[in-house]
């Protein structure tokens, strides 16, 4: 076995749909076997938001953008003699197949670890895949590999509708699907040649309605290989795993079933020669034994983190340790201490895992689910019976439902419900317990889904217990027997029809509460040390009080749009922090993509839904010293109140200054007293109250509703009718969550992170951002230190951060937007918790702001924690952090930016210069920028005048201009300019659907005409250009960022 | 849900559950133990080594596919109970034949559901294995204890081997194998069966018998119960292995050993799942296997005995394997017939065949 000395390990990048916080965590777990082993390891990774990318996990960080040229630039300064690609999902693979490949690798002495280039490519490329697969006798769909669009319309021809399309080489099965029409089919199959890397698809026959079930393998050099879990969609084939729920283990496979899948996943490991951890996907007839292999993904995966935390087997970790060449029976699996991980866990409860889809944000998003991944993330439980574990990842959701009822179907006929299933959507599984609700028959919802009649038995058996609670005494048995199927105190309440304060009575006079479990990978046949826990109804408990210091940290629940894996960053430091201070740390959490769900990360791990009575269930066990409810955004805020309420401490700012600056009233008065500027704000109670408030109104507005998060239907509007167009939406408007009316100051914006102790306040940082307001923060461009702030401005919002910090009393960490126009600046909101930017910020200033605010909580003095009154020094080099986002995976989303948070992820880019810096930071961000070519404006005649100079410069740059009728025209009588005039789509024979369709254009400059009507040519084309990955801006600000980065560009270029 | 049933253990202890099967004068004693395999609850009722033992699933759903005709490891059932966390009453599978509590009922078994089974398992993890009985809740304990001390419970292998001999022909087979039933699980016939003709007798036929029926080998399969008791058996076993190859399958295995002048002893709590490593000392590969056994061969009394250790537990290092110094008789404490469990070592049906070949 080689000792290697210094290993490169490669990132996974920014959060992507399909490729999400499962790679910080396993990528963090590989770099803490390399700090165990001492052996020196360099990583890189553009996304700031990730404790993998924290100075202490590697030795050496590279927060660059992860492309070949980077790679082979950090290769050659560090020398390392070892790489790891195999923690960075699909980017890191592609990456070091394509250095292999080149020769650069061997070149370094740079030995890949992990599965062999051939074995990568047999798996991952279909064709070889299935070649492989056949000689091995072992069944594949029925199938032929496609590269044109002629060969794909012979195999429509042989095979016949419906089809599925599965593009090569892309991620999270981008471009493909499942296609019932000819119309589909061609669409479908000319996107996906373009997105594979390889010009490749498979066109296969529908296996649709087959089991669909995973396994998880671990197999090392010595060829032993072991099944870390196996798990079961209830959603059949059909739809894309990360987007069905997933139960582990199996529940309807017969040992014959288990062993025959569990051998076949074993040989085609075996065969590929895998070393490390693999996902093998199968289908199962559920009619008889047949099964087929669907494919294999030859790395950690988003599957290999839930089976880590469903199991307790820490997959990436012994992984880490295969690839550097031991064996699975010389590892100590961690959770025992005592047995090796060369055994397969056998686990004694039930775990749920349902997505967490983006459309309570994007509402005009095509919902319907298939071979294309549409989650940004996950929700995981535990339950010692079905009906417990899957109510509790229910409501899990924070989709405000407390059981398997979704208020949306309620009154709905039997007729309109499965009309709604047969659209196979987010939404189903509540439609199909809707149908049971109301009487439906099962087997119609069988005959529809294939969703197998244990499941839906199963839900029945839930269905029949709300039926028996209406109509039942609650006594102590029946009570104990619904809370052991895991039902709410909310939805027993209701569904008994007495109000929840007397279910809450009877659970105390009853003395029913929940105990305490273990996770420990074995089935308790083995005494655990890792202290991993759940909680259920029954009669014995695992839980032993502990005498120390305990401090609880609410996490941050599933990623979703607006609340990412930031929070998680900041949730993990806290919890650092707390140990260092010699506390011992509960988390809570119920993410299982997620480092602070690592089981290593706090003292005390509880995977349970952050539901107000789940957690305070576990603070009436544990009894913590205080809680900590600043680092899991919204979420830990929203369940501050209980918390207090329920007599525990929170730690920090108080609850009455929380919602001092989360109450729009409260809030201010706060800043009049203190004669801080404010846009002028109202509110609306009522849609009647309408008229009332008009005088007051000064348009530009910016609406919402209050208590969002990420702003969900937050909009600028121009004019009172669009304002009433705006009512005439499904919001919930009352006295409680009144309606909000900011006006609009169209200025620049910026960012404050600050740690106070209420007396003293810290700024670590100020942020400008490059979009002007109207852009959601977490969408704009963010640059470090500001380039566009005088020293005055820089003064007042310190001097303003500080006041506002004091007069909320903050202890802890807390963030501030400002809006500076005209001399004057602006406070838009404080908000008292960690933002999304804390990461970012902490990282390009060298203070770990979570820590630090934790300290503070925790008594610590603010001068010898380092920090200082004011702003902290200025580093001499300039950040930048870029949105990313995932249109491409989202068909009907509205790509424009607006005051709704869209993105998914952030990169960063840092360099000596801000030119430097923006490249960086788009190249991460996956922009493609060219050098030359066409470029296309199409503007609204608002933005016009002020887009001339930016037209000017592209013109300077050798851009070709090309733009739409109006623009053309403008331009040309501005600047005498010669612009190709583009017909607009549908005008013309050849328009600018062609010109898009065809990759004519190499970037689009289009700013909004008016609203943000979906069914808009504007609409159209920025869907088209992103689709076709053509840089499409809607800010003008970024385009100009984007001009500007070209020029640096071409400066730098050698001229002749 | 109302509790009505409990498990009552020797030391006291009680676990609440709600009955199931049979009433509950067909109740009786058993050792109570526990299996950590998700799946194979079938298999693993129907195997003859858990006569008079009450098995305790750890994972908390079963019956979820019923049960088939497909999955009977032997002709009946002889365990004495079933205790789980969560039957399914509408089992769902294409081979389903009726729910797992209605052969319960049929085989007169006692069982509870709704068991707080992960702390039963914790107490005989920690206590060891010990008797216990299916009761009413409202039974008094004491005097369940008292019944369970006075109760003995020993010589399973008369109980569940077959009586007769049986022959089963193999088209194209050239050798013959005697398979000694001392409680056999179906699936080591089934894979004999494969490759051979094969000859089941009963656990006492006597060495003159086997002589007269002259096979090429002789399987010893599995079967319950504390391999001491079977000194006849051992006896007989000494003298077979100067004459015929031998492959052992765990009580097989542990008369091997005994018959080699070996030691066994009962274990804490035993080893019952399909998840339990064991690695190969020649090859040093390691495989996963299914594994159902409460006694065990002794590590030290290996040497004295002239036999080779061949295949130990990866994680508590106990003996899982031997071969015979000098002897084509070689022994394995798991299942490789699996049914359930993995089949990893299924191979070792071949080894069987290169040493009756060597």
């Amino acid at each position: 076995m080689k000792k290697y000395k210094k290993v490169l390990v490669i990132g996974s990048g920014p959060i992507i749909i399909g490729q999400a916080a499962e790679f910080d965590y396993s990528g963090s777990q590989c770099l803490q076997v390399l700090k165990e082993l001492g052996i020196k390891s360099i990583l890189i990774n553009s996304n700031p938001a990730t404790i993998m990318t924290d100075e202490t996990m590697a030795d050496v960080v590279y927060l660059e953008p992860i492309t070949d040229e980077f790679v082979k630039k950090i290769v050659i300064k560090e020398r390392p003699d070892a790489v790891l690609s195999s923690f960075g999902g699909q980017t890191a693979l592609n990456i070091s197949k394509s250095l292999a490949e080149s020769g650069f690798f061997s070149k370094y002495n740079v030995d890949v670890l992990g599965s062999n280039l051939e074995t990568i490519k047999t798996a991952e490329d279909r064709f070889l895949f299935r070649e492989k697969m056949m000689m091995m006798g072992i069944a594949v769909p029925e199938g032929q590999i496609v590269s044109t669009m002629e060969k794909g319309a012979e195999v429509l021809k042989e095979y016949g509708l419906p089809l599925i399309i599965r593009p090569a080489y892309t991620l999270g099965g981008a471009g493909g699907g499942l296609v019932h029409t000819e119309e589909e089919f061609h669409e479908i199959l000319s996107k996906g040649l373009h997105l594979s890397s390889i010009t490749q698809c498979l066109v296969e026959k529908s296996i649709a309605g087959y089991k669909e079930v995973e396994y998880e393998v671990i197999r090392d050099r010595d060829d032993n290989t072991v099944i870390i879990c196996n798990m079961e969609n209830i959603d059949p084939v059909g739809i894309h795993t990360g987007d069905s729920i997933v139960i582990a283990p199996s529940q309807t496979l017969s040992d014959t079933d288990y062993q025959n899948l569990r051998d076949l996943s074993i040989n085609v490991v075996k065969a590929l020669k895998i070393e490390g951890a693999c996902n093998v996907q199968l289908a199962l007839d559920p009619h008889s034994k047949d099964c087929i292999i669907i494919e294999v993904n030859p790395r950690v995966s988003r599957s290999s983190a839930l089976a880590s935390k469903a199991t307790g087997y820490p997959i990436a970790k012994i992984s880490t340790f295969i690839a550097l060449g031991q064996c699975l029976d010389e590892i100590i699996n961690p959770i025992t201490g005592k047995t090796y991980a060369s055994f397969e866990p056998s686990i004694d409860y039930i775990v749920s895992k349902i997505p967490r889809w983006p459309f309570d944000k994007f509402h005009t998003a095509n919902r319907k689910l298939g071979s294309q991944m549409k989650a940004t993330g996950e929700v995981m439980a535990l339950g010692r019976t079905f009906e417990e574990s899957f109510l509790k990842a229910v409501r899990s959701l924070e989709l405000k439902y407390d059981h398997l009822q979704d208020p949306y179907f309620t009154g709905w006929n039997k007729e309109e419900l499965l009309d709604y299933i047969a659209k196979q959507d987010d939404r189903r599984i509540f439609a199909v317990t809707e149908f049971l609700r109301i009487g439906g028959d099962l087997e119609v919802i069988y005959e529809k889904t294939m969703i197998d009649r244990f499941f839906l038995n199963k839900f029945l058996k839930i269905i029949k217990v709300e039926q028996r609670l209406a109509k039942e005494e609650l006594d102590e048995n029946f009570l104990y027997y619904v809370k052991s199927l895991g039902f709410t105190s909310s939805a027993i309440a209701r569904f008994s029809h007495i109000p929840i304060e007397e279910v809450e009575k009877k659970l105390e006079t009853y003395k029913i509460s929940p105990v305490v479990k273990l996770v420990d990978s074995c089935a308790a046949e083995f005494p655990a040390v890792t202290p991993y826990f759940y909680q259920t109804y029954e009669q014995y408990d695992e839980f032993e009080a502990e005498p120390e210091k305990k401090i609880a940290i609410i996490g941050s629940g599933p990623i979703r749009i607006g609340q990412g894996i930031e929070f998680d960053y900041s949730c993990v430091h806290s919890l650092l922090a707390c140990r260092k201070r010699g506390y011992k740390t509960i988390m809570i959490n119920n993410n299982p993509e997620t480092c602070s769900t690592d089981f290593s990360m706090s003292d005390r791990l509880y995977f349970e839904p952050l539901f107000n009575e789940d957690v305070l269930n576990i603070l009436k066990r544990e009894k913590p010293e205080g809680v900590i409810v600043q680092f899991g955004g919204q979420t830990s805020i929203n369940l501050a109140q209980e918390i207090h309420d329920a007599g525990f401490k929170i730690l920090g700012t108080t609850i009455e200054n929380i919602s001092k600056s989360e109450d729009r009233k409260q809030f201010e008065k706060l800043l009049d007293d203190q004669a801080i500027n404010r846009p002028i704000a109202l509110t609306l109670s009522s849609r009647d109250e309408l008229d009332s408030i008009l005088p007051q109104l000064v348009f530009p507005v910016m609406v919402r509703p209050s208590f969002v998060l990420g702003g969900q239907f937050m909009e600028i509007i121009h004019e009172e009718d669009d304002l009433r167009q705006y009512l005439k939406q499904d919001i919930l408007i009352n006295d409680d969550a009144p309606l909000l009316l900011d006006q609009y100051i169209e200025g620049l914006e910026i960012e404050v992170d600050g740690i106070s102790d209420g007396e003293n306040v810290c700024i670590p940082g100020i942020m400008e951002h490059i979009e002007r307001a109207g852009v959601h923060s977490g969408d704009s461009m963010a640059v470090y230190p500001p380039v566009r702030l005088f020293d005055n401005v820089k003064e007042t919002v310190i001097e303003m951060t500080t006041k506002l910090a004091k007069a909320l009393s903050i202890k802890g960490i807390f963030n501030i937007q400002y809006m500076y126009k005209k001399g004057k600046v602006y406070v838009i909101e404080v908000n008292p918790r960690a933002s999304r930017t804390v990461p970012f910020l902490s990282k390009m200033t060298g203070i770990s702001m979570a820590q630090a605010a934790t300290d503070l909580m925790l008594g610590a003095n603010f001068h010898d924690i380092g920090l200082v009154n004011g702003l902290y020094k200025t580093p001499d080099f300039f950040s930048v952090k870029v949105p990313v986002f995932s249109f491409d995976k989202l068909i009907g989303v509205e790509p424009a930016l607006g005051p709704e948070m869209k993105s998914t992820g952030e990169v960063i880019g840092r360099d000596k210069s801000l030119s430097l810096a923006l490249y960086k930071g788009l190249l991460a961000a996956g922009i493609e920028l060219p050098h030359y070519g066409n470029v296309l404006f199409t503007l609204s005649d608002r933005d016009k005048d002020e887009t001339i100079d930016l037209v000017e410069k592209f013109e300077r740059l050798g851009f070709l201009l090309h733009a739409t009728e109006g623009t053309a025209k403008y331009i040309k009588d501005k600047t005498g300019f010669d612009v190709k005039v583009v017909p607009k789509i549908g005008s013309a024979e050849y328009n600018l659907e062609n010109y898009i369709l065809d990759g004519k254009l190499d970037a689009i400059i289009n700013t909004l005409s008016k609203g943000k009507k979906s069914n808009t040519d504007g609409f159209y084309l920025r869907r088209a250009a992103m689709e076709r990955k053509i840089p499409c801006f809607t800010s003008i600000d970024t385009a100009r960022v984007f001009a500007d980065v070209i020029e640096y560009r071409k400066k730098q270029e050698m001229s002749v | 849900m109302i509790f009505n049933g409990k498990l009552v253990l020797e030391d006291g202890s009680e676990f609440r559950g709600v009955l199931i099967g049979a009433k509950l004068a067909k109740s009786e004693v058993g050792e109570v133990v526990f299996n950590t395999s998700m799946v194979g609850y079938q298999e693993i009722l129907s195997d003859p080594s858990y006569c008079d033992q009450i098995i305790c699933m750890t994972y908390p759903l079963i019956g979820n596919y019923g049960v088939s005709e497909e999955f009977f490891e032997s002709r009946d059932i002889f365990c004495k109970g079933l205790i789980v966390k969560d039957i399914c009453s509408y089992p769902s599978h294409f081979s389903n034949d009726k729910t797992l509590e209605s052969l319960l009922k049929e085989k007169e078994l006692c069982g509870l559901t709704n068991v707080d089974t992960r702390a039963l398992t914790k107490k005989l993890r920690e206590h060891g294995t010990i008797k216990g009985m299916v009761v009413s809740i409202n039974k008094d304990t004491s005097e369940v204890v008292a019944k369970l001390k006075n109760s003995v419970l020993e010589k399973q292998v008369s109980k569940v081997s077959f009586s007769g001999e049986q022959i089963f022909e193999t088209r194209g087979a050239e050798k013959h194998i005697v398979l000694y039933d001392f409680g056999s699980k179906n699936n080591i016939l089934e894979n004999l069966k494969k490759s051979y003709k094969v000859t089941v007798v009963p656990f006492d036929t006597s060495f003159k018998r086997i002589k007269e029926i002259n096979p090429d080998g002789i399987c010893l399969s599995n079967g319950p119960g504390d391999p001491e008791e079977l000194q006849d058996v051992i006896g007989v076993v000494k003298q077979l292995q100067e004459e015929y190859p031998i492959f052992g399958i765990c009580l097989g295995h542990q008369l091997l050993a005994l018959a080699n002048g070996a030691k066994t002893e009962k274990m804490l709590y035993g080893h019952r799942g399909g998840n339990h490593p064991v690695k190969d000392l020649e090859t040093g590969k390691v495989y996963i296997s299914s594994q159902n056994h409460g006694y065990v061969v002794t590590d030290d009394s290996l040497e004295q005995a002239n036999l080779i250790p061949w295949f130990i537990n990866v994680n508590d290092k106990t003996v899982e394997g031997i071969k015979v110094k000098d002897k084509a008789a070689i022994s394995v404490q798991f299942h490789p017939e699996h049914c359930p469990g993995p089949r990893d070592t299924n191979f070792l049906f071949n080894e069987f065949k290169k040493l009756m070949e060597s």
